[in-house]
């Protein structure tokens, strides 16, 4: 099994980290999620986005969480790139790959990964509404509970 | 000497990022989050919220956990990426 953990301003390319997860011929699935932000949340109209993390912590405790999703799947590969910095609606926010044999592992391990990055991975967003006031996202007892569902 | 570090929302209330603190001796998490506290009321305020959360090391910590000098202590609010 082999991984890729990014965290950048930067964006990236969906199309290249297809093909980058197409590491072996034994390969017959390939599971692919794009978080895209939004220009609405909450009621409220969305401008811009800044993202901020923990330097560090952030990258091993995606580490981590990929960790758990191999001991549950068998995998080939996976792809974690989140970015972080300023941020427009319509741009892309974070990408999660997974290839596996088969599909199901695919999936599954796709968005196990993404759950569970979105409530332990230490990133916080920075809403610029349009009456001009930022505001710290608050987190969501939904991703919370959609942690339960891979309760062993 | 441990490095406390603060972040998003705490930072900001706080109005700081990164806070080197004199450890005395070994003492835990709660022990820290009390010292800290006395520092004024939005000290108070983001140290007792029920629902911030400490790493030591990188690793999330409890309020029983150890800290030891040299340690990296951060405190942050609910994580909200992806």
């Amino acid at each position: 099994m082999q991984y890729r953990v990014q965290v950048q301003e930067t964006d990236f390319d969906v199309g290249k980290e297809y093909q980058a997860l197409l590491s072996s011929h034994r390969c017959g699935a390939v599971a692919q999620f794009v978080g895209v932000m939004r220009d609405y949340n909450d009621g409220d109209d969305v401008l811009a986005m800044e993202l901020e993390h923990y330097p560090g912590m952030t990258e091993r405790s995606i580490e981590a969480i990929i960790e758990r999703a191999t001991l549950r799947w068998s995998l080939l590969s996976v792809a974690v790139i989140h970015r972080v910095g300023p941020l427009l609606p319509g741009e892309n926010i974070v990408f999660v790959g997974v290839s596996a044999m088969h599909r199901h592992a695919a999936f599954a391990a796709c968005e196990f990964i993404m759950d569970f990055l979105k409530s332990e991975a230490p990133f916080w967003k920075k809403e610029r509404r349009k009456d001009g006031s930022d505001y710290w996202v608050d987190a969501r007892d939904s991703d919370t509970a959609a942690l339960a569902r891979w309760a062993e | 000497m441990i490095t406390v570090l603060f972040f998003a929302k705490y930072r900001e209330q706080l109005g700081l990022g990164r806070l080197p603190y004199d450890l005395v001796s070994t003492i835990t998490v709660s022990d820290l989050k009390m010292e800290l506290a006395k520092k004024g009321d939005q000290w108070s305020a983001v140290l007792n919220a029920d629902n911030t959360i400490c790493a030591v090391n990188q690793v999330i910590a409890s309020d029983e956990d150890m800290i030891s000098d040299g340690d990296e202590v951060a405190f942050y609010p609910p994580v909200t990426g992806g």
